[in-house]
């Protein structure tokens, strides 16, 4: 009982300090892309920008990596090798975000922004998505990476523990039938899986939309919501975490909460998402046993 | 590669012929050890990923460690964010065992069908729960309405991280505790709650202290809540009082790198190493203790 109250007061207590800004901005507030704090004008159009770009490549980078992971753990490792990979997979998620965001911005960003971002740039540069790189290494793009770091061994472990499940007798009689390894995965393995994927990927994404200290780290505090990647952004998560502290007015607290609202909504929707298919796909499996 | 797929149907069958693979066979195999390859070196980049930032911590903190390090408080070492770290931890383990623990006993042995649900329900979205947004909660149930940051505050974020871990990890060894031991003391009249306390709680121990170690581990390192909660004390001198900010490990490694400061910098891997130190162990230590009272409840 206490759990569901947590979770119903927390959201009151949210929605409650947000209403001055609520009635103030009104939904106009999440398009508006103006966070001007000396003059009482907030719009969370950036952050929002910057939360669902950083966390759809995390995802998009990050998802058919973890998959890959899982699929090795699960069918193509021998049992040795498992029993030492599969622990540090897991170990990976338990790197608090603030080492990670850390180790993110003094080793990982001077690196993406010498070596990797002038090569996407050059090679894909006319895509806009790939601007010029700055002088910094901290951009959305250098985020996403950190992120996609942080959803891997999640959606990893969930999907190693989902191809275990699959019946031994089912891949059995495909490879009977002279299927090889990768046809098995692909016809028997992913699509009794795949709606058991897809929540671990929510819930990965879930990870990733609320992230907010590494993110706040290597993201550079960006005011305006720029093409290119290779530039500076913000999300909602990493804006509360750095402005929080010391906001200078009530209406500036009230836009934070607002912006914590929102996340609220985006991260319980993600999440609900990833419950509602994991469910379903418990019963259905189930229903054929 | 048609072509060469026709001359296999267009050729008299012959069984004396060698069983070789035709093209498309090749070509299905070729397949099958791309993807192969490519699972295997995705879990190599995952390792390789785990290795480079432990070894860069591990590297550049064990330079900035000494004792006096350790010992002193800032700006020189960490003693009183140690401290502070351990004391704020060991409060939210006080609140969340106990409650997790009774959340994952009414579920198991308890509950009703109709409120398991949502209660599970409510776990499971509580832990996907963006920490950031259990620190604003509490900011604004606790330190708004007490006008200042608390170590104890910083206490409950962190027992709300702490609860669905320990909750759903409990309930794992709960149901793994054999029906035939709640039937045997059933049987012999024991009321219900006398048999969860001696003969299902002793047998889950174990996992109910892994679930514990893991939790802990998982709130040591989290920084966002208590950025919000507990922020203003620089750490200068040990300070135990939980009703006023205590500093703590993971805001000072978070202050000292957003610092452009080099020698902030090695003292941030210094903490780092330290923290990731702990946690590391802690999840090496719920694992063996896991795998052994796996091994006892089997056997």
């Amino acid at each position: 009982m206490t759990a569901v109250g947590i979770l119903l007061l927390s959201a009151y207590q949210i929605i409650d300090h947000a209403s001055p800004a609520i009635s103030k901005f009104g939904l106009g507030f999440l398009f508006s892309t103006e966070w001007l704090p000396n003059f009482n004008v907030f719009g969370a159009g950036t952050m929002l920008y910057g939360t669902l770009i950083s966390s759809f490549f995390a995802l998009l980078l990050g998802a058919p990596i973890a998959i890959a992971i899982g699929l090795y753990l699960s069918l193509l490792a021998p049992k040795g090798i498992r029993g030492v990979i599969s622990p540090m997979v897991e170990m990976l998620a338990a790197i608090p975000s603030v080492i990670l965001g850390f180790w993110g911005i003094l080793l990982l960003a001077p690196f993406v922004q010498k070596h990797v971002e002038p090569f996407l740039h050059d090679t894909l540069g006319f895509i806009p998505l790939f601007g010029a790189p700055q002088t910094t290494g901290a951009s959305i793009f250098t985020a996403s990476l950190i992120l996609t770091i942080m959803i891997i061994p999640i959606i990893a472990s969930i999907s190693r523990d989902l191809f275990q499940a699959v019946p031994r007798d089912v891949q059995d009689g495909a490879s009977a039938l002279g299927a090889t390894r990768w046809e098995v995965v692909r016809g028997i393995v992913l699509p009794t899986t795949s709606s058991g994927v897809i929540a671990a990927s929510l819930l990965g994404l879930g990870r990733a939309l609320g992230e907010a200290i590494a993110v706040a780290q290597v993201i550079g505090a960006g005011e305006a919501i720029k093409t290119s990647l290779f530039e500076t952004g913000d999300t909602l998560a990493a804006r509360i975490a750095n402005q929080f502290p010391g906001a200078i007015t009530e209406m500036h607290k009230a836009s934070l909460y607002y912006l914590a609202a929102i996340l609220l909504v985006i991260g319980l929707a993600s999440n609900l998402c990833a419950q509602w298919i994991g469910r379903r796909f418990d019963y259905r499996r189930m229903a054929a046993r | 590669m048609n072509s060469e797929q026709e001359d296999v149907r267009e050729s008299p069958f012959d069984p004396a012929a060698p069983l070789t693979p035709t093209g498309n066979l090749r070509r299905r195999r070729a397949v099958s050890r791309v993807a192969e390859s490519g699972a295997t070196f995705a879990a190599v980049l995952a390792v390789g990923v785990l290795a480079i930032v432990v070894y860069s911590v591990v590297v550049h903190g064990a330079s900035a460690l000494s004792l006096d390090f350790l010992l002193e408080g800032a700006p020189n070492g960490i003693g009183p964010a140690l401290v502070g770290t351990a004391e704020i931890v060991a409060i939210a383990t006080l609140f969340a065992v106990p409650l997790g623990v009774l959340v994952a006993l009414y579920l198991v042995e308890f509950g009703s069908g109709r409120l398991a649900m949502p209660i599970r329900l409510a776990l499971d979205v509580m832990n996907g729960y963006p920490s950031i947004i259990v620190g604003v909660f509490i900011y604004a149930l606790i330190v708004e309405a007490t006008q200042s940051q608390s170590g104890i505050a910083a206490s409950v974020a962190l027992a709300i991280i702490m609860l669905p871990i320990v909750a759903r990890g409990t309930e794992e060894v709960l149901r793994l505790v054999p029906d035939s031991m709640r039937e045997a003391s059933d049987a012999l009249g024991v009321s219900r709650w006398r048999s969860v306390l001696t003969v299902i709680l002793p047998s889950a121990v174990g996992g109910i202290a892994t679930a514990s170690i893991l939790a802990v581990a998982r709130a040591a390192g989290e920084t966002a809540p208590l950025l919000l909660i507990t922020s203003n004390n620089p750490g200068i001198s040990v300070s135990l009082n939980p009703f006023e900010a205590v500093p703590n490990i993971p805001v000072t490694i978070y202050r000292l790198s957003e610092e452009a400061n080099p020698e902030g910098f090695t003292r941030a891997w210094g903490a780092g190493f330290v923290l990731l130190a702990f946690i590391m162990a802690a999840n090496v230590f719920a694992r063996v203790l896991l795998n052994r009272s796996r091994r006892k409840m089997a056997g």
